[in-house]
């Protein structure tokens, strides 16, 4: 009995120097967009930017803390099992977190620069490793629209290879769950929620248009500090 | 209720010749393509089914409006995608839709046919598992079978829309018949799978795709779930299956009940 709780607070020391502030649990909270919900339009509907951000997104940071929270019980409790139960609730609503945050990053809207295409070193790597910037847009339009059911299409970079990829997560899954290496430098969020009420079922129209709201300047900045 | 018309001319394939056990439940219906004499390249397997009521039946549960498009388009695409794949493979020519099913999920490795025909079964289930005036509570054995394997009726409510909640993703929500354990239970489904994969039997399901309450609820899938179990649920449609599935999974000595 004195050995576990000495094994707690041992624990709770090197949380300490960890940073975990045992005292105050770290919560995350939802991101404000950069732009008004109807910036995105005729490409996205404010509607949905509103419902995605304010109750998509707000519920996936919700859930989120609550998953954590309960994480942090039983962990202090050393309940491995409940430990190991809330991965799953941890995974979806930690991954639509992150995701979602990438995602309004990736967009803008047309007067503050959303579909110029990139210049400079990744301009110059998507020719490389796709042909055109066309060959890499009719490659990811292609991909997200064959998904079947909830997910995302992914422009990534291997941080091992220096090499860009094209790559599809499942539900909510973050791109690094594909490989530790891959870094996102754009995500297309194609659950359903995402277009359903402006485009219906016609995913590939919303695939077309969402390339005139892409924010290259953003994936330019992430590429280059990955290579410099 | 089908929207398939026969034509009990001869087969084109000889397949079924070999097999003359099974009677085929598609039929064959070639199109004319811009009035021309010629008969067209397309043959159609299946035919797109509509519910068995009409699109506003539902209302003010699920618009007209979703049935449109769900329906419409949707389902309707699924069934195109389903007879583009057919013509160009008569390997699975011959199987019945609960078969295809089966067949082409090839023990978890599916086969490119398998999403097409699984969503057109889905659907067609989904849409005969509601009616207008639907919800309340079963009657008889179905009730009584719930009862036995949930505890109560309440309890198994709460399940099953315990379950659409927790759904991560796109997917189903289903009562089943399991044949194995020979009981009820609710089950969910990870995007178009189903539990005839697993040799279990349907016996209500609700789609849990954005796409089926979006345009009524928004992201509001708690709304929607109590919103199906309360008025749109066929319990006709349940019973029907159950006393079908009964003929297969022994579940006991049958009590009549009185009157």
């Amino acid at each position: 009995m004195a050995l576990r709780s000495l094994a707690i607070r041992k624990a709770i020391g090197l949380g300490k120097s960890v940073g975990l502030g045992l005292r105050g649990l770290q919560t995350v909270t939802l991101p404000d967009l950069p732009y008004d919900y109807s910036a995105l339009e005729p490409a996205i509907s404010g509607e949905i930017m509103q419902l995605h951000h304010q109750k998509h997104h707000q519920a996936y940071v919700t859930n989120y803390n609550k998953a954590v929270e309960q994480l942090f019980q039983a962990l202090n409790k050393v309940d491995t099992s409940t430990v190991v139960q809330l991965q799953g609730a941890i995974k979806f609503n930690g991954g639509g977190h992150v995701n979602h945050s990438i995602f309004w990053k990736n967009l803008a809207p047309v007067h503050e620069g959303g579909g110029e295409p990139p210049h400079s070193s990744l301009g110059w790597a998507i020719d490389t490793h796709f042909g055109s910037l066309e060959a890499l847009i009719q490659k990811m339009s292609a991909e997200g629209a064959a998904l079947q059911g909830s997910g995302w299409v992914w422009l990534g970079l291997d941080t091992e290879f220096k090499r860009l990829v094209v790559e599809t997560t499942a539900n909510q899954d973050p791109l690094v769950t594909k490989a530790p290496t891959l870094v996102p430098l754009l995500g297309i969020d194609v659950w359903e929620h995402a277009y359903y009420l402006q485009y219906k079922n016609v995913k590939p129209d919303y695939l077309k248009n969402i390339w005139n709201v892409m924010n290259w300047k953003y994936a330019s900045d992430v590429y280059q500090k990955e290579c410099p | 209720m089908g929207s398939v018309t026969c034509n009990p001319l001869a087969p084109p394939s000889t397949h079924l010749l070999l097999n003359p056990s099974k009677i085929p439940k598609f039929c064959h219906s070639r199109r004319q393509l811009h009035g021309s004499q010629r008969a067209s390249k397309i043959i159609a397997y299946y035919g797109l089914k509509t519910p068995p009521y009409k699109l506003d039946a539902l209302e003010p549960y699920m618009s007209k409006r979703t049935l449109e498009v769900h329906w419409g388009e949707l389902h309707r695409g699924y069934v195109e995608g389903l007879n583009k794949h057919l013509a160009k493979d008569d390997v699975l020519y011959g199987y019945t839709l609960d078969e295809l099913v089966k067949v082409s999920y090839n023990s978890g490795n599916p086969l490119p046919v398998f999403n097409n025909a699984v969503q057109v079964w889905n659907h067609d289930f989904f849409w005969e598992s509601m009616q207008p005036g639907g919800g309340d509570i079963p009657k008889y054995g179905v009730l009584e079978q719930i009862e036995k394997d949930f505890g109560s009726f309440t309890n198994f409510k709460e399940k099953f829309i315990g379950a659409a909640l927790t759904l991560f993703g796109s997917g189903y929500v289903w009562l089943v018949l399991k044949r194995e354990e020979r009981r009820l239970a609710v089950v969910k489904t990870s995007n178009a799978i189903n539990p005839l994969v697993w040799n279990d039997i349907p016996i209500i399901s609700l789609d849990m795709w954005e796409h089926a309450y979006y345009l009524d609820y928004k992201n509001d899938k708690g709304t929607y779930a109590n919103v199906f179990m309360n008025h749109l649920v066929s319990w006709n449609a349940a019973m029907s299956r159950m006393a079908r599935a009964e003929a297969f999974v022994n579940l006991g000595e049958p009590k009549i009940p009185i009157a």
